[in-house]
């Protein structure tokens, strides 16, 4: 059998696949970025920047965009926070069968439907909800807690979706750790902070990093978490895009905007890509 | 030590207890009588009653059931196929495929969806089913290579040497050596495939054509139009199926440990 033949026939359907879902998607996309209308029957359309023009001459989109990049770095930031000690805790102090069991419990919901869990919330965080019902009766009198609707309903709602992949990447790097590592650090007589952030944080960095990274591209890009738990608060830059393909029609611009926000992701990437290849 | 054990045990139950209540919360009250989600809960299954005669539920299901079975077939074996490759061989630009595996995952599924729908709008493939496979094949391939690789990491490719010199083909090695000894992993790699499908959100609502909806697509809708406890219901089977599905793909894959 030809090498270059097996190879050809094992890799070639996967590979045109997503050519066309992915590669000329997003080609055409491009395309559509600099079109100054969608090409549908007889309209006028021509070659214009305006589209990508509109967005650095207007300060509404610059501000979503923001806002949007700043809900990801504080969402991937208490992920981390909460992520990184639990990720320890299960890989370094339980052992067994419990440990098997607590990981598969962590990423249980993972995998359960992403809507399901953020109308969830809604259930806890509505007037008169779950959450406002247990602490007027703890503490009568507190009132209405007004959450719903808020900037912080859609933190709890996105670090509630994102958290289980910074437990499942940081366990991992950790997991691999030598045990005999931190023992002859322990002997050596590192304290119980030098070992954690001379040795394990260190260690641990390509968990975190990927983490990171696959918290804070899908959250910039996220549309209906802020649209169901922030309501009129939930304008970000993602539900903009959506609005510009489900309601507005203006497709051009949608695809600027999301070109612009893949460049500025690209170029968050590439400033960290000399700690990620300090990792290798 | 003792001190620190039980500290990280309780921290530990802090995250399980945020990472449930929620989806508890929803669940118990999927079976309360009031329609306004009154509390305290009046025990009835009166919501999931209803869910037995909405139509528009059931077609929704029957729906995001068949994309998922269908992209599942398709994913998982060219998927196999890719891992495959990777394993067998050595070729130029490898390492520039196995990169171009992941933009499904990297890049935001708003981006993917929304580009899917221009560039199928484009050249006439349009929306509804054919064009839901095509997007969600391309997002659990992925996945699929990730798995099947992982369990193609304990392979001895002595196995394959010795079907090669006993006179086997190199397809007959792969149908009749290769595949069956990687089932576990296939498996696993299917039930992940089908549990990303049946999900999936984002492409779907972009790529769901007036008279075609999936499941997930149709629960946004409803909670769009206001909260009913008939939502609490359908979530709640919408919940406990995906659970089933990723025990079921636990009992072949193990997560973050040695396969």
């Amino acid at each position: 059998m030809n090498q270059r033949a097996a190879i050809l026939s094992l890799i070639t359907p996967a590979y045109l696949w997503l050519a066309l879902t992915i590669l000329l998607p997003l080609s055409a996309m491009l395309y559509y970025s600099f079109l100054s209308d969608v090409p549908i029957g007889n309209r006028e359309v021509s070659w214009t920047t305006e589209n990508y023009r509109t967005f650095f001459e207007k300060a509404f989109y610059s501000e979503l965009m923001l806002r949007s990049f700043k809900l990801g770095a504080e969402v991937t930031s208490i992920c981390l926070l909460l992520g990184f000690p639990c990720a320890l805790a299960l890989a370094k102090s339980i052992r067994g069968r419990t440990k098997e069991a607590l990981f598969l419990l962590i990423i249980l919901p993972f995998w359960s439907n992403a809507l399901v869990r953020i109308f969830s919330w809604t259930m806890v965080l509505r007037g008169n909800g779950i959450l406002e019902y247990s602490i007027n009766w703890l503490l009568p009198g507190t009132g209405p807690l007004d959450l719903m609707f808020t900037y912080p309903a859609i933190l709890l709602g996105l670090v509630h979706s994102y958290l289980p992949y910074m437990i499942l990447t940081c366990y991992i790097s950790i997991d691999a750790i030598d045990n005999q590592l931190l023992e002859a650090a322990r002997s050596l007589g590192a304290g119980k902070l030098t070992i954690l952030f001379r040795l394990i944080v260190p260690l641990a960095l390509p968990g975190i990093v990927a983490g990171s990274f696959l918290i804070f591209i899908p959250v910039i890009g996220s549309f209906m978490e802020p649209r169901l738990l922030g309501g009129r608060n939930g304008t970000f830059i993602g539900t903009i895009i959506e609005d510009q393909f489900t309601a507005v029609f203006n497709w051009p611009l949608g695809a600027a905007l999301s070109f612009i926000m893949m460049g500025l992701v690209l170029l968050i990437l590439f400033g960290f890509s000399p700690l990620v290849r300090r990792l290798k | 030590m003792i001190f620190l054990k039980w500290i990280s045990r309780i921290y530990l139950i802090c995250i399980l207890l945020f990472l449930y209540v929620p989806i508890l919360v929803m669940i118990a009250l999927s079976f309360n009588e009031s329609q306004l989600y009154r509390i305290p809960i009046e025990w009835s299954t009166r919501w999931y009653e209803a869910l037995a005669s909405n139509s528009k539920l059931h077609s929704a299901t029957l729906n995001s059931l068949t994309v998922a079975l269908l992209s599942t077939c398709l994913s998982t074996s060219m998927g196999t196929a890719v891992a495959l490759a990777f394993f067998r061989h050595d070729f130029r630009a490898k390492r520039l495929l196995q990169v171009m595996i992941f933009p499904p995952i990297t890049i935001p599924w708003l981006i993917i969806g929304t580009a899917m729908l221009v560039f199928f709008f484009w050249v006439g493939i349009g929306r509804g089913l054919h064009a839901m496979i095509l997007g969600h094949v391309a997002l659990s391939l992925p996945y699929v290579v990730i798995v099947v690789s992982a369990r193609l990491k304990s392979f001895d490719s002595a196995l394959e040497d010795a079907a090669k010199s006993l006179g086997a083909s190199y397809w007959q090695t792969t149908f009749w050596v290769t595949v069956p000894w990687l089932m576990p992993g296939i498996i696993a790699a299917a039930l992940f495939a089908f549990a990303v499908s049946l999900d999936q959100f984002v492409i779907s609502y972009f790529l769901a054509a007036p008279g075609f909806t999936t499941l997930p697509v149709e629960i946004y809708t409803a909670i769009r139009k206001g909260f009913t406890p008939e939502i609490n219901a359908i979530s709640t089977l919408v919940i406990f199926l995906s659970m089933l599905l990723l025990l079921g793909v636990s009992r072949f894959y193990r997560f973050g440990g040695r396969n």
